[in-house]
């Protein structure tokens, strides 16, 4: 941690640690034709050494600055007024080639996706060495840098991975390759564009690690852009928040967490899921017979198994939530038991009765009772229909054509906590957040007894999740069961009341979620707590953090 | 990457042996008498009888199925009927014409499509793009005799009098031109349409923003990070529209009076001559499928999944 470098200077930046190295002043991006200010007048600056952490949903801006700090603007933008200056230079007053020189060298940049910004056709020796664009650097010489700067982000610096392509590796590699390609020509700034989103947290906390102290040992300047608070909480020793276009709060990490000024800070801070270990009300095991029972679940595709003597069970009212890492099969679990996933064996019953496997055996109420949300709201909804016939088109198919279409749509939207306007609008004219509200009153028209949610708040911003969340307690509190599936362990303590850690295929823990957030038993559930990022919410009006469950509650609407 | 190309070769020579079925069908095999349609109405009861012999068409249409596909496989492909020689002698000569014709032509037409395609991708929206994405489309929405047709009008001895517009054997090198151009003209287009949608594609990915952030120079990011993710697809149209010109090459042939297969064909037909037909038929489908079976294995080679994990 570096948090105790350049703290002096509350706003402004430290500058203790020799002046700053990224100054940016007054900053403005429009927006080609339309003169839109994509950015407005941003200030900031970072000393060497330390990290700016800046935050903010997406289309706040974020990445716009961050690629304006490389003299990079995307397609039909340009900068249209104030400066940034790195290293001592302006750079407006570069040449094309002056900016070729500063990038990589005074500025680099690593990307949010590795997996997309690493050329699939080039092996990594080549990526790595082209970073490296120093023609004075004999062959052998930036040879030598190239495996140094591996050793550095723990990587094997040998000809035989020198040599591969970025397929070969794995995500948490490829973001490490992509760190030391950053690193290589020991540049004094460098951007990071929420370079973790797409990893789990264990990895992410090793990636973490490697930029704090890559960025400590070359006395480098960071600039961490990322939608996550509790990520940059972590890492970031000062904080600058952006809204729609603007810096409207900038200071020092503790500063910001303790005492937010702006109501924005506070919004994004309060919607930060945040790991609760402790003061889980006590649920015990729940009794009686099971709305849902698992019993010896094998799946898997082909070949290849992917989910082992799988047990779960999902009461009345209750929310189970399935926690595992990308490939623990957790989404294969889930589909499974919606009948989307055939190739299982086991037993799988649903208020009594068993389930067929596959959705085309199970009868037509079966169907209706059992529901799903998936993952990306962008692709669950067919773009050329209305929300209205999205949202009829199971319900008819499952419960038969309403006497009233209107007030079946009205209805459905209102359990989304959407008004009924929404029924004539096509999906692209809604946001991220309303679409997956969409999503959930089209699987909430039938009135399941069951809904299955697969990772249905990870494509959205943090702000817009805590949203969807409370809208799940308060469809739960009408009685619906939930499994809830994710990957981010603070959600589970925010909404389950039951956890079933699945690690490789396996249920390695089980447990009501007070327990096993306070008292994890596996190995696995104890790293994972580990491994994510947390803070303490202390500033004054910030919702007592173990209160949340019980202020939210009592939901329908807004 | 070995077992993929073995199993490519297969499937092109099941993919030959099934277009040998058609063409043996649809010369020979159909209902009506073959030799009383190669001899014509007028023919005497007796020299019907005698070809019918001579083309085995008493024996079941197995048996002259499997004995002609024998011949083929040997390297027989029959005797000519109209001038009584073998029919590889036959064709020898015109073939390697046409496939210089058409090798002239891809080699003028890929590296200019390309460059156009690539040019037009990274001016895009500006004048040569637009210029460029009307002109082909212009030029694939016209038969290639009609743009033959035209380039003889305007560079042929009515227009500017460059080039000669009918082959002769006495012509000097300037007769190919016009042909070329023409085939050039038919098979350009898709080229550099696909290039420049390829290339778009490739020119916005992150990797090739992330090149540009590393401060590699542009011309590196263009050949060393984009060309490379470009040519698997474009590769498959190019060898779409090369093998285009193995069936092409007979229109613009006849109109430019080029003695090469498409002519012989045209003849062919015309004499009713099944050997000739069957053998030129199975020639153009072969290049066909030679051709495709080439840019499947460039597009293999060309994607680092397949060339490392299939070592």
């Amino acid at each position: 941690m570096t948090r105790d470098a350049g703290r002096e200077a509350d706003s402004g930046g430290g500058r203790d640690t020799g002046a700053a190295v990224l100054s940016v002043e007054g900053l403005t991006v429009i927006g080609r034709p339309s003169d839109v200010e994509i950015i407005s007048g941003v200030s900031i600056t970072v000393a060497r050494g330390t990290i700016l952490g800046l935050v903010g949903e997406s289309g706040s801006g974020k990445t716009t600055l961050g690629l304006s700090l490389l003299a990079h603007c995307k397609r039909a933008t340009e900068i249209s007024a104030g400066r940034v200056e790195v290293a001592g230079k302006d750079l407006a007053s570069l040449s094309e080639r002056g900016v070729r020189e500063l990038r990589g060298r005074a500025v680099a940049y690593i990307p949010q996706s590795p997996a997309s910004a690493l050329n699939p056709a080039l092996r990594l020796r080549t990526q790595l060495r082209e970073a490296l664009h120093d023609a004075s650097l004999s062959a052998a010489d930036a040879q030598a840098r190239v495996r140094e700067v591996l050793g550095e982000v723990a990587l094997p610096d040998d000809d035989g991975f020198l040599a591969r392509y970025p397929h070969q590796l794995s995500g948490g590699q490829q973001q490490r390759v992509a760190i030391a390609m950053a690193f290589v020509g020991r540049p004094d700034v460098i951007v990071l564009d929420e370079p973790t989103t797409g990893l789990d947290v264990t990895t992410q906390a090793h990636v973490l690690e490697t930029i704090r102290r890559m960025t400590r040992d070359y006395g480098t300047a960071g600039v961490y852009i990322s939608h996550d608070m509790a990520v940059v909480a972590d890492l970031a020793d000062e904080i600058a928040v952006m809204y729609r276009g603007e810096v409207v709060e900038r200071g020092r990490t503790d500063r910001v967490l303790a005492d937010p000024r702006h109501s924005y800070t506070r919004r994004l801070l309060t919607a930060v899921p945040l790991l609760r270990t402790t003061g889980h009300e006590e649920g015990g095991e729940p009794e009686g017979e099971p709305l849902l029972r698992v019993a010896g679940l094998d799946a898997g595709y082909g070949r290849t198994r992917v989910l082992d003597g799988i047990d779960v069970s999902v009461h009345r009212g209750e929310c189970v939530a399935l926690l595992g890492e990308s490939g623990s099969g957790k989404t294969t679990l889930s589909r499974s038991v919606a009948g989307l996933h055939r190739q299982y064996t086991g037993e799988v019953v649903f208020d009594g009765s068993p389930l067929a496997a596959g959705s085309y055996r199970r009868t037509a109420e079966q169907r209706r009772r059992v529901q799903y949300v998936f993952q990306n709201p962008y692709e669950a909804l067919n773009p050329r229909r209305r929300v209205r016939d999205q949202i009829l088109g199971p319900y008819r198919h499952l419960v038969g054509r309403p006497r009233d279409p209107g007030a079946v749509v009205a209805e459905a939207l209102e359990r989304a906590a959407l008004s009924a306007s929404y029924a004539d609008r096509y999906p692209e004219q809604l946001s991220g957040g309303e679409r997956q509200r969409v999503c959930i009153a089209r699987a909430v028209a039938t009135r399941p007894d069951l809904l299955i949610c697969d990772e249905i708040t990870s494509a959205l911003d943090v702000s817009v999740q805590a949203e969807i969340v409370k809208l799940l307690r308060g469809l739960q509190d009408e009685g619906m069961a939930l499994l809830f599936v994710t990957h981010n362990i603070a959600l589970v303590s925010n909404i389950a009341q039951r956890v079933a850690v699945l690690h490789r295929g396996v249920i390695v823990e089980q447990g009501p979620v007070g327990r096993v957030m306070s008292a994890p038993e596996h190995e696995y559930t104890r790293a994972l707590i580990a491994d994510t990022p947390d803070f303490e919410l202390s500033f004054a009006g910030a919702p007592e953090r173990l209160g949340m469950a019980a202020q939210d509650r009592p939901v329908t609407g807004a | 990457m070995t077992r993929l190309i073995v199993v490519r070769l297969l499937f092109g020579a099941l993919t030959l042996w099934a277009v040998s079925l058609v063409v043996f069908a649809a010369t020979q095999a159909l209902p009506g008498d073959a030799a009383q349609m190669i001899l014509g109405r007028d023919a005497t009861p007796e020299r019907v009888e005698a070809l019918r012999d001579q083309l085995d068409l008493h024996e079941p249409v197995a048996v002259q199925y499997l004995n002609w596909l024998q011949g083929i496989v040997q390297g027989d492909l029959g005797t000519s009927y109209s001038n009584r020689t073998e029919v590889t002698e036959v064709l020898s000569g015109p073939v390697l014409s046409s496939l210089t014709l058409m090798g002239l032509a891809a080699l003028a037409a890929t590296p200019v499509a390309l460059l156009v395609g690539a040019v037009s991708a990274l001016r895009r929206d500006r004048a040569f793009d637009h210029a460029s994405s009307m002109g082909t489309l212009v030029v694939a929405s016209i038969p290639e005799f009609v743009v033959g047709i035209l380039l003889i009008l305007l560079l042929g001895p009515g227009g500017l009098g460059w080039f000669p517009s009918v082959y002769s054997r006495e012509g000097g090198p300037d007769q190919w031109v016009l042909p070329v151009l023409t085939l050039a003209f038919a098979v350009a287009p898709p080229i550099v349409r696909m290039m420049r949608a390829t290339m778009i594609e490739v020119l916005e990915s992150e990797y090739v923003q992330q090149a540009r952030l590393k401060g590699v120079d542009e011309r590196a990011v263009l050949w060393r990070h984009a060309a490379p993710n470009a040519i698997g697809p474009v590769a498959q149209v190019v060898a779409l529209q090369l093998a285009w010109l193995a069936g092409g090459v007979v229109a613009v042939e006849f109109l430019f009076n080029f003695p090469g297969v498409g002519k012989i064909l045209m003849d062919a037909i015309e004499n009713r001559d099944v050997p000739l037909v069957q053998a030129v038929v199975l020639l153009i489908a072969g290049i066909y499928i030679l051709v495709n079976l080439i840019a499947d294995v460039i597009g293999l080679a060309a994607n680092p999944k397949v060339r490392v994990a299939n070592r």
